[in-house]
C-alpha cells in the first residue's frame, strides 16, 4: 500500500514536471520572441524590461529560467501578474477556486444523478419511445453549446422575464461565498448549475445506457435472470453495479478538467469569478505568469483527479485490486 | 399439489418451436421438438452447434427475450403450463424449481461480487431467511458440491477460482433452493479433462443427494455414455433420436447418431488411420431441405428422405428415432461390438 501510494507520488511528480517543461518552453522559450517584453506587457519602459528580465533570469540559460520560474510559482509563491501589476498569481488561484469547485460540484451532483436516472431508464425501457425521447434529450443536450445556453438563461432569467413571477428571485450576476450567505450561495449558482450539466447529462446517460444495453448480453447477466431475480434488481445490482466502472473513470477526468479551469465558458458567461475565467483573462491579457500558474493549477487537479479514480476503481472492481 | 405427482413426469415437453426472425420471415432454430423427463432422471441433449440444445434449454427457462422471437408449443413442469406463462411468475419457478448452470464458468458470475454474495442472493430472492442463515446454506453447499476450505471461498471473487472451483460454485449456486430440475448447458466443455470428470460425477450424484433431475446438454457422446439414462439427439432443430443411453448406444437407429457414434476414437486396437467422419454440414436452419433434414449427408438417402418429413417411429423400448429405415424394414446394423471392432480394425 505504502509502495503503491509511494509510486503513484513519483508519477504525479513526474507527470508535473513534464507538462510545467512543456509550457514553459511554449511561453518562454519560443525562438525569436523575447520573453521579457511579453512579461512586461506592451509599451513597457527600458527601465521594466531591465527589471523583469534580471527577475526572471532571461539572461541566464534556459534551465536556470525554468527553476526560477518554478521557484516563484511553488516555493516564494511570489510570482506577479504583469498584466494587473503587482497583483500575485498564487493568491488569486487561492480566491478564484472555490468559486469553480462550487460551480462544479453543483453541476457534478446534478449530472450525476440525472444522467444515471435517465440511462437507466432508458436501458431498462429499450426501443420504447421513452428510451428514444430520452437518448434524442441527450443528443440535444450535447449539441447546444455550453456558452449560447448560458446567454439565453441569461437573457431569460435576466433580462426579458425577470421580473415576472417565475424568474423574480434570480439574483444579479456573479458569486456569493458559501460561508457569507449560503441560501444566496444556491440562487446564484443553480442556473449556473444546470446549464453547464446539460451537456454532462447528455454524454453520460447515452453512455451508461449503451454500457448497461451492452452488458445485458453478458453471461452473468444471463445467470442472473436464470437465478429467478426481479428485472429491476439486476439491471440495478448486476448491471448498473458493473458498468460504474466505466462511469467513475470518465466521470474522474471531466470533473478534474472542469475544477481545473474547463468550466471556462459558463463562468464567463455568469461572470463567475472562477479560475476558467482568470485563465480567459489571462488569456486575453496575455498575462504569462497568471497563465503559466493557472495551466500548473489545471494540471494538478488533472493529476489528483486521476489518484482519486485509481482508488475507487479499486473499490468498484476486485479484478483490478488483484491485479496490482 | 396434487398428490399423484410422483407418477406424472417431471417435464413434458410437446412440439416446442423457437423461430427467430430474420429478414421479414421466422426461421425455426427448434422445429417441433418433444420429450418427457421424469423425475431423477439425468437426459441427455446431444447435437452439433447450432442444433438447437442451448435455444431448448433459454426456452424452458423462458429467458429468450429478443425482440419478436415466437415459442409455441407446451412445456409442462410439474402439470403447470410454462410457455406464455407471465414473467413474473416464471421468475418464481427460475432458480428455485428450475436451475440452470452453464458452459463458462469464467464469465457467468458478475465479476463485482463475491461468490457467497452471489449464492446468497439466490436463496434470498426466493426464501425469507436473514442474511446469516443464507451464508451458513451457503457454505455447507459450497462444502458438499467438494469446495475446499469454503467458508474462505465464499468470500472470494470469481475471478480468484479456478474454472472447476467456479464451475462447483456454480452447481452449488444453482443447487441452492434444491430445484426438482436442473439444465445444465454443456458444464463441462470449458473445463480440463480431469475436472470434467469430477463435474460429472458430482452432477450424477445430484440425483441421490438432491433428488434432482438433469437435463444434460453437450456436443460430447462420451459425457453422454457416462452421465445420462436418456439420450436425445438434436440434428438442425429437430429430435433425430430419443431413446435409453445403452440401447441408444448399442443399436442407433438414426444414421446421424450411428455416425456420431462411429466418429469415437476406439480405446483399445491399433488406432484408425482416419476417422469416420459424416460429410458436410448441417443445413442453415432457413434453408433446411423439404423432407429429412439430415438427407444431404446421409448415405442410405433415397427419394422417399427427401419428399417429407420422416416419421417419428419407435424402434425399441422407449427408443425412437425420426427415420424412414425401421419403416421401410431396413433398420440400420447394431453397432459393431468392441470385440468386432477391434476384429474390424485390423490390418
Amino acid at each position: 500500500m505504502l509502495m503503491a501510494a509511494l509510486r503513484r507520488l513519483g508519477q504525479t511528480v513526474f507527470v508535473l514536471f513534464g507538462i510545467s517543461a512543456l509550457v514553459f518552453t511554449v511561453f518562454f522559450a519560443t525562438p525569436g520572441a523575447d520573453p521579457t517584453a511579453r512579461i512586461a506587457g506592451k509599451n513597457a519602459s527600458p527601465q521594466t524590461m531591465q527589471k523583469v528580465r534580471q527577475e526572471y533570469g532571461f539572461d541566464r540559460p534556459l534551465p536556470v529560467q525554468y527553476a526560477i520560474m518554478m521557484k516563484k510559482l511553488f516555493i516564494t509563491q511570489d510570482l506577479a501578474s504583469y498584466a494587473d501589476r503587482g497583483e500575485l498569481v498564487v493568491p488569486e488561484i487561492t480566491r478564484a477556486a472555490p468559486v469553480t469547485v462550487s460551480l462544479v460540484c453543483g453541476a457534478a451532483v446534478i449530472w450525476v444523478v440525472l444522467s444515471i436516472a435517465m440511462g437507466t431508464l432508458a436501458a431498462a425501457l429499450k426501443g420504447s419511445w421513452i428510451d428514444r425521447t430520452l437518448m434524442m434529450l441527450g443528443l440535444i443536450g450535447i449539441s447546444i453549446p455550453v456558452f449560447w445556453l448560458g446567454q439565453v438563461a441569461n437573457l431569460i432569467t435576466q433580462n426579458r422575464y425577470h421580473d415576472t413571477w417565475l424568474f423574480s428571485w434570480v439574483p444579479a450576476l456573479g458569486y456569493v461565498p458559501l460561508t457569507q450567505n449560503p441560501w444566496g450561495w444556491f440562487k446564484a449558482l443553480v442556473i449556473p448549475w444546470v446549464v453547464l450539466a446539460v451537456l454532462f447529462i447528455g454524454v453520460y446517460s447515452r453512455v451508461l445506457r449503451a454500457d448497461l444495453v451492452a452488458l445485458s448480453g453478458e453471461d452473468f447477466i444471463r445467470t442472473a435472470r436464470a437465478k429467478g431475480l426481479s428485472p429491476a434488481r439486476i439491471l440495478i445490482r448486476h448491471g448498473l453495479r458493473t458498468a460504474m466502472v466505466t462511469f467513475v473513470s470518465l466521470f474522474g477526468m471531466d470533473f478534474a478538467q472542469l475544477v481545473g479551469g474547463g468550466a471556462l465558458l459558463t463562468e464567463v458567461v455568469f461572470g463567475l469569478p472562477g479560475v476558467g475565467r482568470l485563465t480567459y483573462q489571462a488569456l486575453t491579457n496575455l498575462d504569462l505568469p497568471l497563465i503559466m500558474a493557472t495551466v500548473m493549477y489545471s494540471a494538478v487537479f488533472v493529476v489528483l483527479a486521476n489518484a482519486a479514480v485509481d482508488m475507487i476503481y479499486l473499490l468498484l472492481d476486485p479484478r483490478v485490486r488483484d491485479a496490482r | 399439489m396434487p398428490a399423484n405427482m410422483s407418477s406424472q413426469a417431471l417435464l413434458d415437453v410437446r412440439d416446442l418451436r423457437v423461430s427467430f426472425p430474420a429478414r421479414g420471415q421466422m426461421i425455426p432454430i427448434v422445429d417441433g421438438v418433444s420429450f418427457t423427463l421424469n423425475h431423477q432422471e439425468i437426459l441427455g441433449l446431444v447435437g452439433e452447434s447450432g442444433s438447437g440444445k442451448s435455444v431448448t434449454a433459454l426456452a424452458l427457462m423462458g429467458l429468450i427475450d429478443a425482440a419478436g422471437v415466437q415459442v409455441t408449443g407446451s412445456v409442462r413442469f410439474q402439470g403447470q403450463e410454462l410457455i406464455g406463462m407471465p414473467q413474473k411468475k416464471l421468475r418464481y419457478l427460475r432458480g428455485k424449481e428450475i436451475a440452470m448452470i452453464f458452459q463458462d464458468p469464467m464469465t457467468a458470475f458478475t465479476p463485482v461480487y463475491t461468490i457467497g454474495w452471489q449464492i446468497d442472493e439466490q436463496i434470498r430472492a426466493h426464501e425469507r431467511v436473514s442474511r446469516k442463515q443464507a451464508r451458513t446454506r451457503t457454505v455447507k453447499l459450497l462444502g458438499d458440491m467438494g469446495v475446499p476450505d469454503p467458508e474462505r471461498t465464499a468470500n472470494r471473487y470469481p475471478h480468484q477460482l479456478s474454472g472447476g472451483l467456479r464451475q462447483r460454485a456454480m452447481i452449488a449456486m444453482a443447487l441452492s433452493c434444491n430445484p426438482s430440475l436442473l439444465i445444465a448447458d454443456e458444464p463441462t466443455t470449458a473445463l480440463d479433462v480431469t475436472v470434467q470428470a469430477q463435474i460429472l460425477e458430482l452432477i450424477r450424484s445430484l440425483r441421490d443427494t438432491h433428488h434432482s433431475s438433469v437435463l444434460l446438454i453437450t456436443h460430447d457422446m462420451g459425457v453422454v455414455a457416462e452421465t445420462c439414462d436418456n439420450t436425445m439427439v438434436l440434428y438442425s432443430g429437430r429430435v433425430a433420436e430419443y431413446g435409453p443411453t445403452p440401447a441408444l448406444f448399442a443399436s442407433p437407429s438414426h444414421p446421424y447418431t450411428a455416425g456420431l457414434l462411429a466418429s469415437i476414437p476406439p480405446l483399445d486396437g491399433p488406432r484408425p488411420l482416419r476417422l469416420p467422419a459424416i460429410a458436410g454440414s448441417p443445413p442453415l436452419p432457413q434453408n433446411r431441405p423439404a423432407g429429412c433434414a439430415f438427407s444431404p449427408r446421409c448415405q442410405y438417402a433415397h427419394t422417399a428422405c427427401t419428399i417429407a418429413l420422416p416419421p417419428y417411429v419407435q424402434t425399441g423400448a422407449d427408443h425412437f428415432a425420426a427415420c424412414v429405415l425401421p419403416q421401410e424394414g431396413k433398420p440400420l446394423p447394431p453397432r459393431l461390438s468392441d470385440a468386432t471392432a477391434q476384429e474390424h480394425f485390423q490390418p
